[in-house]
This record gives structure tokens, C-alpha cells and sequence, in this order.
């Protein structure tokens, strides 16, 4: 007889987990499938984890989460070939009981949101490609398909968390490829080195964290970003492109970070440091326009699968926690009331997402992926109101984009008169609305 | 600048599973590789898994590939990738992520 259980997630990345955790709390027979040899194994993420979405599942989270350094400062830089503009906000404030972002190395996470998902009483079984879903007569899914033997599971919905690939989607035709303008490839290495010299490079102590956005001649005219994280025993550095000018320029993406590493600003803040793993993952940033179909009869897709990313203020782990834990909740929800897993029903998963940030930050950047690279003024060094702004800007809390816009545009009009620039940050702003 | 990347040396630090004798990225047909003008693939490939060849078409080892999918979206439009997972449990074993 075929296994049956009320629900089946397939993958175990921040999106799965979060997804299997809140229905294995809810007591729901839930089982998650990850092909890597173990949750993280497959996963690549720059390194930054926003608490507010972790914390609305696990509030206790800070007890026992492998988290590297909270971070305290955030620069941003613009690379000229051998020079750099950029702007930094540090604040004592960030440096709370609960701090609101932290770095962290992925496979860790992974491995520890995966324990709790056991200890919550969810089935997680790695080693395991599902390479079907299984849909009956009418196209509704009804269970997936591994490559195990006798692999053949049956569930009353299925919850793809499987990633930017989404090839399970892709291949039931609930989905189109990725374009390649709307998927950007990016490659990074963990550098170990004396914290020691973390804390002098970059001016901190015990676990405060800084974090570097980079922009500029690194990626050759190409739209792109780079980043430099601080860990505690580590450094992560990494560089990602569109895919679609991968495509068109004649520069393999690691000979990119190659010459990121060497650019004379970078040079100094690495000196030393032994490289441990190099790894290459895409993400997707063609934003609200390349949203797919979220759900239909038994399935729904949640994270990147979903093509859940903030190019623009690089979050990505956390639109995949939320939407993850709104599928869940969804799926409790009409378990409760005793509802079937159809269409009809399960459109209740896309309006939370309509009424969460989720959406309403995609919508807002709808027609630019790459904030950032129009930003560079605001990231400029306008005193008081702009860092109060920065901070507001920079605090990730799952307050949606445009009501904390309307609270910095509030303090910004009390100061106009006496800082002209200011108008012209705001004009820019409103113009990405 | 002019840095020589020897990509070997930064896969070397990689952990693999090797799935001996089962590649799970195949080039469907030789002939388009060869009729192909940007051979985007040996460029866009972040493990160097692609290159161009003497015949003047594309060789594919997957040993050190990092499944990340960007060869199947270059490659898209001629459709000769054939691209899949490795089996469970097998291929990149990230440690850090
Ligand atoms: C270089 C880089 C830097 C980033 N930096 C940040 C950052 O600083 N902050 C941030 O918030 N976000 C960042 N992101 C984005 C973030 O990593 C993603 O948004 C997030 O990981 C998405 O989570 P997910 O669970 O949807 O997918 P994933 O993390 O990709 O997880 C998918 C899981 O599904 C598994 N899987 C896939 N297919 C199958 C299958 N058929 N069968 C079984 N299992 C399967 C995979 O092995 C994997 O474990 C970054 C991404 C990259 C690549
Ligand atoms: S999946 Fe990525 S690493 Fe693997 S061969 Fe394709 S481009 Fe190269």
C-alpha cells in the first residue's frame, strides 16, 4: 500500500523547513524530502539572515541558532578600478538583546531548523530526488514520485520548496524556463581567517558583524552586485551577474570574483585568509512580473521555487520563511475546517501573500529588479535624516516598504527647506514607486 | 588586471559524492554544439565544466559541476542540454553553504 500523509515538502532550504516546521507544530503527519546528504548541502546563500521572519516561527530562536555575528554596521561601496565611494551606517543601536540581522554560514542553519522540524514530530528524509509529482485523472497532485525504490508517496497536498530550479514545476507545466534576464548566477567563497583580524579590519568586538554591498567596475558593466560578509572565524565574498549578460559578456563568473578578491580595496580586508569552499547558486530577480501560478488542485509553491526574491534589498531567505509558514498555514487551516486541497480553496495561500510584504514589496519594485544600482544618492552621505531613514531602511521587520517610506518621508519634509538635497533623494525614491 | 584563475584549484575545495559513470547533465546533440556561434555555456559555467574542443564543438564533464542550472537557461533556446539532478545523495556537498 502506498504511504500516505497530510502533507509532503519537498526540499529543505528556509523555505521547506519553514513550511514542514509549522505544520509538524500543528501536529499534521507531515513528511519533507531533501535530495542533499543533508539539509544544506545543496544550499548557497551570501549570508545574511533578517530575524523577524525566523522569530514569528521559532520566537525562541537566539536560544540555541548557530548565527555568526549580528550585524552592526552596513556599508555600501561603489568600486571604481582602484578606489571606492561608499557610505557606511553603524549604529550602537543594533546592538540589542534581539538583534535584527545576523550573518550566518547556511549549512549550519539548515541543519539546526532540521532538528527542530524532528523535534516538532515532522518525517525528513535526505538522499531523496523527487523526480515527479503524481497527479490523478482529473490533474490534481496527489503524491509525489522519488528515485528510490518503490518510491511512490501519497499526500492530500504537496508544498514544492525545492528552489530557483523549480524543475518539478517546471516540468509539469506549472511553469515557464527562467529567462535569463531573470535569473542572476552568483558565485562565492568562504575565506578562514584569525577573528582576531576580522575584529581590526573592521573595527568590531566579540560578535558584531559588518556587512559590505558592492557595486561598480567588478562586474564589467554588467548588472550585478557584490558582497563582503564578516563571520566570526570567516569571510564571505561573492559576485553575481544577470544571467543574460553571463550570457553576452566573455567573462567566466569565477575569474569576476577572481578580480574582485584583487581589487586593491578588497586586497587588504582578505589578506591571509584561506579559501574553504567555493560554490555557485542562481537567484531569481525578475521580481512581481516573473511570479508564477502559486498553487492549484494538492500543490503550491513557496521561496524561490516561487520566484520569492528582493533583488533590490538582497532578501531572499526571508520572503522564502514567510511564504513558506503561509502555505503551512493555509493547509492547517483548511484541515481544520475540513476542506478539500483544490484551487478554489487553496487561493487562500495567494491572499495572505497579497497581504503581506511578500507581494507588496515585489509589486512596489515591479518594474526595477535593480534598486540598488538607481540608488546610489540616497546610499549618499546626507546626515541625521538620511541615517535615521538608513536605519528605518535597513531594519528588516516585515513592516512592508511603502508605510515605512511614508514614516522617513514625514521626517524628511520637516527638514526640506534646510537640506535641498534631500528633496532630490526622495524625488528618486518616489520615482522606483 | 590580468589574473590567471585556475579553476581546478577552487573546486579542489569542494566535497563531491561522484556518481560513477552516471552524469546527470548530458549534451543531447553534437552537432548543434558545432553550429552553435556563442557556445555560451563554456563561458557562463561557473565549474568550467563546458569547453570548446578541437572539432570545434563542446566538451562536457560534470565532476565538478555545482548544480546550479545556469548551462540549461543559456542554453535554452537550442534546447541541447539535457539537465536533471544527480541522484539523491550524490554530487556538490556543500559544507559551508
Ligand atoms: C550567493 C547568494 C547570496 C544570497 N544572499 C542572501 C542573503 O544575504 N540574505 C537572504 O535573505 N537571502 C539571500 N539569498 C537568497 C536565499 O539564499 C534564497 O532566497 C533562499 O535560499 C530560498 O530558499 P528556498 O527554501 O526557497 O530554496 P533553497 O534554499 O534553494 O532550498 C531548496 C531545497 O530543495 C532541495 N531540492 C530541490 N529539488 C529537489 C527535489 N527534486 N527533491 C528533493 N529536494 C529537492 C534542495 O536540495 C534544497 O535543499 C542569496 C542567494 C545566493 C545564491
Ligand atoms: S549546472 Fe552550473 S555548474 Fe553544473 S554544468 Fe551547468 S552551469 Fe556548470
Amino acid at each position: 500500500m502506498v504511504e500516505k500523509f497530510d502533507a509532503i515538502v519537498i526540499g529543505a532550504g528556509p523555505s521547506g523547513n519553514a513550511a514542514a516546521y509549522t505544520l509538524a507544530k500543528q501536529g499534521l503527519n507531515v513528511l519533507q524530502l531533501e535530495r542533499g546528504e543533508y539539509p544544506g548541502a545543496k544550499n548557497v546563500q551570501g549570508g545574511i539572515m533578517y530575524a523577524a521572519e525566523l522569530e514569528k516561527i521559532i520566537p525562541d530562536f537566539r536560544e540555541d541558532c548557530p548565527t555568526e555575528r549580528h550585524i552592526i554596521e552596513q556599508r555600501v561601496w561603489l568600486l571604481g578600478d582602484d578606489n571606492y565611494i561608499g557610505t557606511n551606517y553603524r549604529s550602537d543601536a543594533f546592538n540589542s538583546d534581539k538583534p535584527n540581522r545576523y550573518t550566518i554560514i547556511r549549512a549550519n542553519i539548515d541543519k539546526w531548523f532540521s532538528e527542530k522540524i524532528r523535534e516538532a514530530g515532522g518525517l525528513q528524509i535526505c538522499e531523496t530526488t523527487v523526480t515527479e509529482l503524481i497527479r490523478d485523472a482529473s490533474g490534481k497532485v496527489i503524491g509525489v514520485r522519488t528515485d528510490r525504490e518503490g518510491g511512490e508517496i501519497h499526500a492530500d497536498v504537496v508544498i514544492m520548496a525545492d528552489g530557483v530550479n523549480a524543475l518539478l514545476a517546471r516540468r509539469t507545466g506549472f511553469q515557464q524556463e527562467l529567462a535569463p534576464q531573470n535569473v542572476a548566477l552568483a558565485v562565492k567563497e568562504i575565506l578562514f581567517i584569525d577573528p582576531e583580524l576580522i575584529q581590526q579590519r573592521f573595527g568590531l568586538k566579540d560578535e558584531e558583524g559588518v556587512v559590505i554591498e558592492i557595486m561598480g567596475k567588478v562586474t564589467k558593466g554588467m548588472v550585478g552586485t557584490a558582497f563582503l560578509y564578516t563571520n566570526k572565524e570567516s569571510l564571505t565574498i561573492g559576485i553575481g551577474c544577470l544571467i543574460s549578460d553571463f550570457k553576452e559578456g566573455a567573462i567566466p563568473p569565477y575569474k569576476m570574483l577572481e578580480d574582485l578578491k584583487n581589487h586593491p580595496v578588497i586586497k587588504p580586508l582578505i589578506e591571509g585568509a584561506e579559501m574553504k569552499e567555493y560554490a555557485a547558486h542562481m537567484i531569481p530577480e525578475g521580481g512581481y512580473k516573473a511570479v508564477p501560478q502559486l498553487y492549484g488542485d494538492g500543490w503550491m509553491v513557496v521561496g524561490d521555487a516561487a520566484h520569492f526574491n528582493n533583488a533590490a534589498h538582497r532578501e531572499g531567505s526571508n520572503l522564502a520563511m514567510a511564504s513558506g509558514r503561509m502555505a503551512a498555514e493555509t493547509v492547517i487551516e483548511l484541515k481544520q475546517a475540513g476542506k478539500p486541497f483544490n484551487a478554489a480553496n487553496l487561493a487562500a495561500y495567494k491572499k495572505k501573500l497579497d497581504d503581506s510584504f511578500i507581494m507588496k514589496d515585489l509589486k512596489k519594485y515591479r518594474n526595477l529588479p535593480g534598486i540598488m544600482h538607481e540608488n546610489k544618492q540616497f546610499f549618499g552621505a546626507y546626515p541625521d535624516t538620511l541615517t535615521a531613514a538608513a536605519h528605518s531602511w535597513f531594519t528588516v521587520d516585515s513592516v512592508d516598504k511603502r508605510t515605512k517610506e511614508k514614516e522617513i518621508m514625514k521626517s524628511f519634509v520637516k527638514k526640506r527647506s534646510i537640506m535641498g538635497l534631500v528633496g532630490d533623494a526622495i524625488k528618486l525614491v518616489r520615482a522606483v514607486r | 588586471m590580468s589574473i590567471v584563475v585556475k579553476i581546478e584549484e577552487k573546486l579542489y575545495q569542494n566535497r563531491y559524492i561522484v556518481d560513477e559513470s552516471r552524469p546527470h547533465i548530458q549534451i543531447r546533440n553534437d552537432a548543434v554544439c558545432k553550429s552553435c556561434e556563442s557556445q555560451a555555456c563554456t563561458v557562463c559555467c561557473p565549474a568550467a565544466c563546458y569547453t570548446k574542443n578541437e572539432t570545434g564543438s563542446v566538451t562536457l564533464a560534470t565532476d565538478g559541476c555545482l548544480e546550479c542550472g545556469t548551462c540549461r537557461v543559456v542554453c535554452q533556446d537550442k534546447e541541447n542540454i539535457q539537465w536533471d539532478y544527480p541522484r539523491g545523495g550524490y554530487g556538490i556537498s556543500y559544507k559551508f553553504g
